[in-house]
């Protein structure tokens, strides 16, 4: 069986390599050879980067309306929520995927993030007045106000804290009982916001309400007139492109900050965590320690990124934080490929896409051109479904994920050892959970 | 290198009890482990070797007793504690981290003796990268040194079963143990590879300062390099001494072959 497949993947190769010679392709190929390491290593990387960097400026020259099947490309403002629930889904790799902890909460850390940017960064709290960097807001503004900037560490940090304290008493728990744990937490959360407006009469939250306006990033006046920074996002007349140039880069600092923890000592016992846990600790592994780290790393880009958007939608608010977002991020994480940041990351891209305007848009272009104007089918609706085809399909053809992690990938291909589909239970588990991926709308959230 | 304590005992376990539910299967055990020794542990199936061995480790929390490694008491230390103060161990079904390569296997096992934290790891600072380069040349060599060639990128399953046993080992050698634990090394070994890797573990005791406690189902294998037997039965040590005592020792044969062999 294994022969029949290997000369089956030799004939498509050899294939392979005579369309590339006809083409003159190889030649592209040896040249490419010939460039040092680094280059070939960083060169793609960086192309991509610089593709999505000038994404605001081209994208006015795109087609918009009637692209085959898309429709239209997202708008900056949808892109903007797009990397931000791309951070998470990094972020949760960790978890998931690094350390193999099946986390169903993680959008408490997301809540945690964006309320600390609403206590830090808002007037909820009429009864202080303090300034610290803020811009964009009246000198006599009441309330805590933090430049944003340091509103985001500050978040992420709490959040980490959030993610330690939770994992304390959770961490001890192996496998299922984890997964239902963290399922609580997740819940928990949200619950607590909905009804903290009134703790002892004082209004932490503002129940259902939120917490709104929250500021916006900037860089102060002083800053502005002498280098030209934007003061403050909001005031800018092109707000949404700073916001998605922020977005990038902090999801390049968490994907950035991602591989080099993966490759590090720490990164190695999360992985052998993951794939002993009686073996990692005989081994000298601290676990506790270990996947409290891991949890609290995952934590901390969660947290930064709650609080970025909070910052963006200008506003906080207790729907935002429903069980579906866990679900849905942990899909990304398993269409992605558990453990490979590329492929999180092009999962996380192409699910929150799909969940901001794409489903819709998919839509609008079916109805314009396939479907007979008297059988329109509104395909958002059906949401519910898609999701689930696609992951059930997903799970079927290519349960390793879109670009499986670099030691998943090797072990398919040699056909060696157990096939994915043998490994632990949890793989499978939030992948076909009743309802994955959908109502988590991100794009949904009220605009502030 | 602290002197061990008791005597010169390098581990000392006093009066280890650990029960299951209803059942003992280490019933009220003393054993002392002397330094640079090799040490056996033999018995029929069920005997309470293994168990013995998970409660050194702190895989189980002993009953009631003590255990006394280098003059410190790690009675119901984690796992992970043990391992630091310098205890390595292989274990009987093999316990790789299957999706590893070996030399990441072996990098896991140095792990309590570096010391790269995260913010070192995230900005590449040049101490946790020369560690990080020292860790894989050592990593390198241990793997050289237990057999292993040419298959450091080898993902760990993807080893032949031999491999797979002498990379536990150098797996374990990599947590720089003072106390090497083999849990039934030769298991699944065919004769010629039984003979190889107990000179093998001759050779560990020569090059390294280190105690070995073997476990080991087979008389036979142990008694070539084993300085002291003991035997266990049920749960309790029915013999201890020289290979050549326990070979003559009638409760031995009698445990390993029933009563009546002993009368013949």
């Amino acid at each position: 069986m294994p022969r029949r497949r290997d000369r089956a993947r030799a004939s498509v190769r050899d294939h392979r390599t005579r369309l590339v010679q006809q083409s003159g392709l190889h030649r592209v190929g040896s040249f490419w050879a010939t460039l040092p390491k680094p280059v070939r290593t960083f060169s793609p990387a960086i192309a991509l980067l610089a593709i999505a960097a000038t994404y605001p400026f081209y994208l006015a020259n795109l087609p918009s309306g009637n692209v085959p099947l898309i429709y239209s490309f997202p708008s900056i403002r949808s892109a903007v929520t797009i990397l931000v629930f791309t951070t998470m889904a990094v972020g949760l790799n960790v978890v998931v995927g690094y350390c193999g902890l099946l986390d169903l909460g993680y959008v408490a850390f997301y809540a945690i993030g964006a309320y600390t940017a609403g206590w830090l960064a808002s007037g909820q709290f009429q009864q202080v007045k303090f300034h610290f960097g803020s811009v964009g807001i009246t000198h006599d503004a009441r309330g805590i106000h933090i430049s944003i900037w340091l509103v985001l560490l500050i978040a992420a940090l709490i959040t980490g804290l959030g993610g330690i304290l939770i994992g304390l008493p959770t961490l001890r728990l192996r496998g299922d009982y984890l997964a239902i744990v963290t399922l609580g937490f997740g819940e928990i959360i949200p619950q607590f916001v909905r009804n903290a407006d009134s703790l002892h009469g004082f209004d932490l939250t503002h129940g259902t309400f939120g917490i709104s306006p929250i500021d916006s990033p900037g860089f102060g006046n002083t800053l502005h007139t002498a280098v030209g920074l934007p003061a403050s996002y909001q005031q800018e007349f092109n707000a949404d492109r700073l916001f998605f140039w922020t977005a990038l880069g902090i999801l390049m600092f968490t994907i950035f900050c991602c591989i080099r923890l993966r490759d590090s000592r720490l990164g190695r016992a999360w992985i052998a965590i993951r794939e002993d846990e009686t073996a990692a600790g005989a081994m000298g592994i601290p676990l506790m320690r270990t996947k409290t780290w891991a949890y609290a790393i995952g934590a901390f880009f969660g947290g930064a990124a709650g609080a970025y958007i909070a910052s963006f939608n200008a506003g906080a608010f207790p729907s935002q934080f429903s069980f579906n977002i866990s679900v849905f991020l942990l899909c990304m994480v398993i269409l992605g490929g558990m453990g490979s940041i590329w492929g999180v990351t092009i999962a996380g891209i192409i699910l929150s896409w799909l969940n901001v305007e794409g489903l819709a848009n998919i839509g609008t272009w079916l109805n314009d051109n396939i479907f007979p104007q008297s059988h329109q089918i509104e395909v958002a609706k059906y949401q519910f479904g898609i999701y689930g085809v696609l992951i059930v399909l997903m799970m079927m053809f290519r349960p390793q994920g879109l670009i499986p992690e670099a030691r998943r990938k090797r072990e398919i291909e040699e056909g060696g050892g157990h096939g994915p589909l043998d490994d632990p239970i949890y793989e499978m588990r939030g992948a076909d959970e009743p309802g994955a991926g959908e109502r988590g709308s991100p794009g949904r959230q009220p605009h502030g | 290198m602290s002197e061990p304590s008791g005597n010169g005992n390098l581990l000392v376990a006093d009066e280890v009890r650990k029960e299951f539910g209803g059942l003992t299967a280490v019933n009220d055990l003393t054993f002392t482990i002397p330094a640079r020794a090799i040490v056996s542990l033999i018995g029929p199936n069920g005997a309470g070797k293994t168990t013995f061995f998970n409660t050194l480790t702190g895989l189980y929390k002993v009953t009631s007793g003590a255990i006394l490694f280098d003059g410190q008491d790690v009675t119901d230390k984690p796992p992970h504690a043990i391992t630091k103060l310098g205890v390595g161990r292989t274990f009987q079904n093999i316990r790789l981290f299957p999706q590893m390569t070996a030399m990441e296997n072996v990098l896991v096992g140095m792990h309590s003796r570096l010391k790269g934290g995260i913010l070192g790891a995230i900005f590449g600072l040049p101490g946790v990268r020369r560690e990080e380069r020292e860790a894989q040349e050592k990593a390198r060599e241990l793997l050289r040194y237990s057999g292993l060639r040419g298959v450091d990128d080898e993902l760990a399953e993807s080893l032949s079963y031999g491999d797979q046993r002498r990379l536990e080992v150098a797996r374990a050698l990599a947590t720089e143990p003072k106390l090497l634990l083999l849990d039934e090394p030769t298991a699944g070994m065919n004769p010629q590879e039984t003979v190889t890797f107990m000179e093998f573990v001759s050779k560990l005791r020569e090059d390294r300062p280190i105690s070995i406690l073997l476990i080991e189902h087979d008389m036979k294998v142990v008694m070539g390099v084993s300085d002291r037997v003991t035997v266990l039965d049920y749960g309790e040590k029915i013999a201890e001494g020289t290979p050549k005592e326990i070979q003559k020792d009638e409760r031995v044969i009698e445990a390993y072959l029933g009563k009546g062999a002993t009368q013949e």
